[in-house]
């Protein structure tokens, strides 16, 4: 029974770390969509391009891990800002849903560029970090690492959201859409800026992933999904309702997986999904 | 003479434009589903388990498979439906459905063969080439002709919806909710009824795709890759004519076949690279599809003149 315990703890503690990951996904998804009104559904797919970039960089061109990491965040914040030039700008004006269709179309793309460039073979970054061990417990030091940048992330985006001028405006044009380009703002300067930093985290999100997971081209599809429903648990464009929502979900696959198969810890988290939307249908936190 | 490749496409054809016909019933009048794999995968799967766990002919497999499709497509539309979940929220719940049919099929692995798929058990031994009891025909012509039937019958079913009145209560609830509740039209009720019978035909669309594949997999009857794949094939030959997702599935099969054959299997992905790089296009610039914007184009001198 004791040692049952101990097992259960150690699910326990690894969902909480899942949870800090999860948590830096969905928070640049609530932000372009909080900001701009648009649900990137490629926004897995901008993860995995950051995720070649370091895997490529790193071991085909020997860039060491600490540049090569910090370039595939800028990489990836510019696909963030191409995607909303090219893409998201002249579909603004149109219905709501072909706005999450046209990211559809870019996840599509996204992905059979990338079978297409880099084949489908499972590309292994080749770090091998050790396994913590705290008693009876054992962690990857890659997901303790995740935790603690993806703490880190979320705070940063915080300050920046509420001590700076650019910060303040993003906010105030999340609030009130029509009334801040009467104060001087320029919306398309701050959406333009928003995807740039959605990217930005979208990139440090695949930093983070790279170091435990293989790059393949349809990678995106194992935790996109689960990215999109955080976010509407939460209330999409609410930032603390998908932190909250993130360390959930995070347990159920977790501790899910742990009593059953990991499959079965992800049904478990979808369909207490499905309920949830129907005990609060905006998400947990309405915006 | 056909031979046997061109019959395959056009039986592809046909069963792919039925299940986007299916889909689109429900698209047009503003309930864009991503949760359609979900009603392909119960379809398939519940026929194909039930033949080779009890030998239960798909005759009578196909009956359970309808029911439980309609049973899963009224607990999950009834609530969005009855709370107002609509637009993206509408679509990101049935994401899950799909992505929750397809975990649960792979979880299942004892039973269903996981990820690796599962074969319906063959009931053509030597010399016979028709299985009624099975529904396993080795002539293709044979198959030509039932999705064919399926494919008339799906084309029917939306002239009724479109003819309906049902169809102007639908429009005005896509318009405006509140309005079309004001003015006494029953919304959930009219919701719900062509859900039920979107989700019942992409339910059959499943069990005909196993059947005539003699193969089903989690990832290719189900989840969210397929039920994109539907929502894109509509959008490319247009949501809102007759024809349109017929048009669609045409337009995408024949571009990953015509490219197949033109680069061979040097480039495996480029269709879908090509594919998805139109998809933007398309709706960035001819939201109405390739079928709705020929249309426009037939019909505007016309009115000029």
């Amino acid at each position: 029974m004791e040692i049952f315990d101990i097992y259960l703890l150690e699910a326990v503690l690894n969902g909480l770390l899942l949870g800090g990951l999860l948590a830096l996904l969905s928070l640049g998804l609530n932000l372009i969509f909080g900001v701009i009104d648009v649900v990137w559904i490629c926004y897995a797919e901008l993860i995995m391009c950051g995720m070649y970039a370091v895997y490529y960089l790193h071991v085909q061109y020997h860039w060491p891990l600490y540049a090569a990491m910090p370039a595939a965040i800028v990489i990836v914040a510019m696909l963030g800002v191409l995607l909303h030039q090219l893409v998201i700008k002249p579909v603004l004006a149109a219905e709501p849903i072909n706005q999450l269709l046209v990211t559809g179309g870019v996840l599509f793309f996204l992905q059979a560029a990338a079978t297409l460039a880099f084949g489908i073979d499972f590309k292994n970054l080749g770090v091998s970090l050790p396994a913590v061990r705290i008693g009876e417990m054992s962690f990857s030091a890659a997901r303790l690492i995740a935790f603690g940048a993806a703490v880190l992330g979320v705070l940063g985006l915080f300050v920046f959201l509420r001590k700076t001028y650019l910060g303040t405006a993003i906010r105030a044009i999340s609030q009130d859409r029509a009334i801040m380009p009467l104060m001087g703002v320029s919306p398309g300067r701050i959406y333009t800026l928003t995807s740039a930093l959605g990217g930005a985290l979208a990139g440090l999100g695949s930093c983070l992933l790279v170091l435990q997971y293989d790059v393949h081209p349809a990678i995106g599809l194992s935790f996109g999904p689960i990215t999109f429903l955080i976010c509407v648990m939460g209330g999409l464009g609410s930032m603390a309702g998908g932190l909250i929502a993130a360390f959930v979900f995070a347990q159920f696959i977790s501790v899910g997986g742990f009593f059953f198969a990991v499959e079965w810890g992800y049904v478990i988290a979808f369909a207490f999904f499905i309920g949830m939307m129907f005990v609060r249908p905006q998400g947990l936190f309405r915006r | 003479m056909i031979g046997n490749y061109p019959l395959h496409l056009m039986i592809l054809v046909l069963l792919w434009g039925y299940i986007y016909t299916g889909w689109s019933l429900m698209g047009r009048l503003g309930m864009v589903s991503f949760g359609h794999g979900a009603f392909m995968g119960i379809g398939a799967y519940t026929v194909v388990m039930l033949w080779n766990h009890f030998g239960l002919s798909p005759w009578l497999g196909a009956p359970a498979a309808l029911a439980l499709t309609a049973a899963v497509a009224l607990v999950i539309a009834y609530p969005c439906f009855r709370f107002k979940i609509v637009g993206h929220y509408f679509a990101l719940v049935t994401l899950a459905l799909s992505e929750v049919t397809r975990l649960v099929i792979t979880a299942m692995r004892d039973v269903t063969g996981g990820s690796l798929g599962a074969t319906p058990n063959g009931a053509l031994t030597e010399g016979r080439s028709v299985a009624i009891g099975a529904l396993q025909f080795s002539d293709k012509w044979v198959w030509l002709a039932i999705i064919f039937a399926f494919w008339l019958l799906g084309l029917w079913v939306w002239r009724l919806v479109d003819r309906g009145m049902g169809r102007l209560a639908l429009q005005a609830i896509s318009e405006d909710e509140e309005a079309a509740a004001s003015i006494g039209i029953h919304v959930t009720r009219a919701k719900l009824q062509v859900t039920l019978v979107s989700a019942l035909m992409t339910c059959t669309g499943g069990i005909l795709y196993a059947q005539y594949q003699l193969y089903v997999n989690p990832d290719t009857v189900s989840g969210i890759a397929i039920s994109l794949q539907m929502v894109f094939g509509v959008i490319a030959g247009g949501m809102f004519v007759m024809l349109g997702p017929t048009v669609g599935a045409a337009f995408t099969l024949l571009l990953a076949e015509g490219l197949r054959l033109a680069f061979g299997n040097k480039y495996p992905a480029l269709d879908t690279t090509i594919y998805g790089a139109m998809l933007v296009l398309f709706i960035i610039f001819m939201p109405k599809g390739i079928l709705g914007a020929l249309l426009d184009l037939v019909r505007r001198p016309r009115r000029a003149s």
